[in-house]
């Protein structure tokens, strides 16, 4: 039966919707690309001034106190340094910067809404289903509309990037605040607290190990996006995997892709222990 | 004076409460109301008074409201329907920073499991009341440091309650509740997570403390001998109504229905019943300046063995035996100062009949009961606490 009903016409819609706000608000985008641009740009080159060993190091020192773990310290280090070997340590760097920026933007955005989430249930029923439905959304889809309003370049990247990672900075947020034992919010409550001063006092600090596990997701997806962006000109190592495949060069691939590797468990160690370390 | 008043409290679990309030009016029990409408019931329409210094105990068995009720008098629950005046003033009608301000002056909670904030230490669990009231650093950490003396945690300021036992971590949030200084203690079976031995002490310092602090308590329980050792009054629960409201003995000695009677059924007596409802009148006595054979002529008249022996003041100062007089006589003495006992023991009119037993069961004396300046109120003997214990509605 479905068959004689005609395909509906979804793709021209949203096509529609885009178009419309491409012709009438891209100006903005496009001059908030340009700005965020350069601002990217001035970070990487800022990293870049210095010499690699000197950020090697310094970054391997970081993991080390912020983990207090040696392994992950010395595995920051020889792995660092295996990136500069390979000749990758600009690509990395550009990566890096991306997808701290990326991360910087969608934890400012999702730990808000994920704060409105918990608190009130009419938010939460409607925020949950649109969240479901942007993780599940193939990656790739949202580098189409990010070019029209941001240009090709790493803004795209990044817009597509922070959409693709939100969901569970906002999810973990909510969780982490909707776990708050209800004996404790009647003792808030029992005392006398504001609204303002139980979400400071009791649900934000009970909820920061969540929010962290949030905040660790964020940033493995940011990574993984980051890559895939290199397909609208985002660069970095994700561009060395791209330029691979275009050539067909396996061993290239191999190496760029053993990058991506490094920085992810860096990354991972660090916010993983960030977040086991409180209430113990 | 009456520091809490409690009117014709309902609360009503569900969407629509008017359906129940109304066959709640017409008198259908919790289980029909739930049938016929799925509203639950958590109380329906209660009223009590709680006197100022007083401890009461809502006492129930699991689901017969006790929560729902100590809830609505901060409103940590909104009641459906009633009203609930503190120190005179209408809870009920508050407005939300009314509320706020009432909780946070007036009204110390403590909670069954502690509800202690794990990751603040003991010294920042015990400030959090004054803290958002903004109390300067200082003086709050001062007032905790003193709260916390009070039940014995002196010390342990810095520690998480994690690392506390249990009875310790109730003790923090029993100082939490003191540390604002307010005028009632709302406290929902606040000993009931803890060891037996342990909630014995507690109950005993509870107790104690109410003898310095002097506040007005409501402490809920489903424990009947924890609501007879602390309770000035208690308030009887069922099925979300009060089914009697009295002190201990009261309850105990005359229960209202056949409900509380098996409730009480099993309460060691022994532990509630006190001197004051077994002594008997103490009918003639000695004085000082009689003479052997004047204390044995009374001995004789009332049939007595023994006599207590009283000063002016009707202080006691003795007892003499029946024999002891005899000899004294023969030996041809006037006065009774030489025969005169005077360790005789001696109890207030409070004491535990439990005590009383081992007392008499170590000497032959009866007992004399006497207040807090030596004067004899009362005498026990052995047979009037086995009639005691006989028949309770014995008066
Ligand atoms: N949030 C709620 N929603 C629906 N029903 C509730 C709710 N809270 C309590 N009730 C019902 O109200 C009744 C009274 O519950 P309440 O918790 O006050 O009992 P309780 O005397 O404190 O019992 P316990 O000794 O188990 O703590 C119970 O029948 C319970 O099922
Ligand atoms: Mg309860």
């Amino acid at each position: 039966m479905l068959l004689f009903i005609p395909k509906l016409p979804l793709d021209k819609g949203i096509e529609a919707i885009i178009d419309f706000l491409t012709t009438n608000i891209s100006f903005i985008t496009k001059a908030i690309s340009r700005v965020t641009e350069g601002g990217i740009e001035a970070f990487i080159s800022f990293l870049l001034y210095f010499p690699p060993w000197l950020i090697i190091i310094l970054i391997a020192l970081v993991a080390f106190l912020i983990t207090r773990s040696r392994g992950i310290g010395i595995f920051s280090l020889i792995g660092l340094l295996l990136i500069w070997n390979l000749g990758l340590w600009t690509a990395t760097v550009t990566t890096i910067s991306l997808v701290l920026f990326a991360t910087f933007i969608t934890i400012m955005l999702g730990i808000p809404l994920g704060i409105v989430a918990a608190l009130y249930e009419g938010f939460y029923k409607v925020i949950m289903p649109i969240l479901d439905f942007m993780q599940t959304m193939p990656a790739f889809v949202y580098l189409i509309p990010a070019i029209p309003f941001f240009g090709l370049g790493p803004v795209s990247a990044a817009f597509a990037t922070v959409i693709f990672a939100m969901p569970p900075s906002i999810r973990l947020t909510a969780l982490g605040i909707r776990q708050v034992p209800v004996e404790l919010i009647e003792a808030a409550d029992a005392f006398g607290s504001t609204r303002m001063q139980k979400l400071f006092k009791v649900q934000l600090p009970l909820a920061t190990q969540t929010m962290m596990a949030g905040v660790n997701q964020t940033i493995m997806l940011s990574l993984s996006m980051v890559v895939i962006a290199a397909m609208i000109g985002a660069g970095g190592l994700g561009g060395e995997v791209w330029k691979a495949i275009q050539r067909l060069k396996t061993g290239m691939g191999f190496e760029a892709g053993l990058g991506v590797v490094i920085i992810a468990i860096i990354f991972d160690r660090i916010t993983q222990k960030a977040a086991g370390r409180k209430n113990t | 004076m009456i520091k809490i008043k409690v009117e014709n409290l309902v609360k009503v679990f569900g969407n629509q409460p008017e359906a129940a309030m109304k066959l709640l009016a017409q008198g259908f029990t919790k289980e029909q109301i739930l049938e016929k409408t799925k509203q639950a019931i958590g109380i329906g329409g209660v009223s009590f008074d709680v006197h100022e210094g007083e401890i009461l105990v809502i006492m129930g068995l699991s689901g017969s409201g006790k929560s729902t009720l100590i809830r609505c008098l901060n409103r940590l629950i909104e009641p459906t329907s009633g009203k609930i005046y503190i120190d005179e003033l209408e809870v009920t009608a508050m407005t939300l920073k009314e509320l706020r301000e009432l909780r946070q002056k007036k009204l110390g909670m403590v909670f069954q499991r502690f509800a202690l904030f794990p990751h603040k230490t003991v010294q920042q669990n015990v400030e959090y009341g004054l803290e958002i009231q903004d109390v300067e650093p200082g003086l709050r950490a001062q007032k905790a440091v003193s709260s916390l003396e009070l039940v014995g945690l002196k010390g342990w300021e810095s520690n998480y309650p994690s690392q506390l036992s249990g009875g310790m971590q109730q003790r923090v949030g029993l100082a939490r509740a003191l540390a604002i200084d307010p005028d009632i203690l709302l406290m929902d079976e606040a000993f009931s997570a803890l060891d037996p031995l342990i909630k014995r002490e507690m109950q005993d310092e509870l107790l104690a403390l109410q003898n310095r602090v002097k506040k007005t308590i409501v402490f809920i329980t489903h424990d009947l001998d924890e609501a007879i050792k602390i309770g000035d009054r208690i308030v009887l629960m069922k099925d979300g109504l009060v089914v009697q409201q009295g002190t201990p003995e009261d309850i105990l000695t005359n229960p209202a229905t056949e409900y509380v009677e098996k409730f009480v059924e099993n309460v060691d007596i022994s532990k509630v019943l006190t001197a004051q409802r077994v002594m008997r009148n103490v009918g003639t006595v000695a004085y000082l300046k009689d003479g052997p054979r004047t204390v044995l002529r009374k001995m004789q008249d009332a049939g007595i063995s023994s006599i207590f022996v009283v000063n002016n003041d009707y202080m006691i100062q003795g007892i003499v035996m029946a024999e002891d007089a005899a000899a004294a006589i023969e030996r041809g003495e006037k006065s009774v100062s030489e025969i005169i006992r005077r360790d005789t023991p001696q109890v207030v009119p409070g004491t535990p009949i439990s005590e009383l037993y081992t007392m008499m069961s170590n000497g032959s004396y009866p007992l004399a009961v006497v207040d807090d300046d030596s004067k004899l109120l009362g005498v026990i003997i052995k047979g009037s606490i086995i009639a005691a214990l006989a028949g309770r509605s014995e008066s």
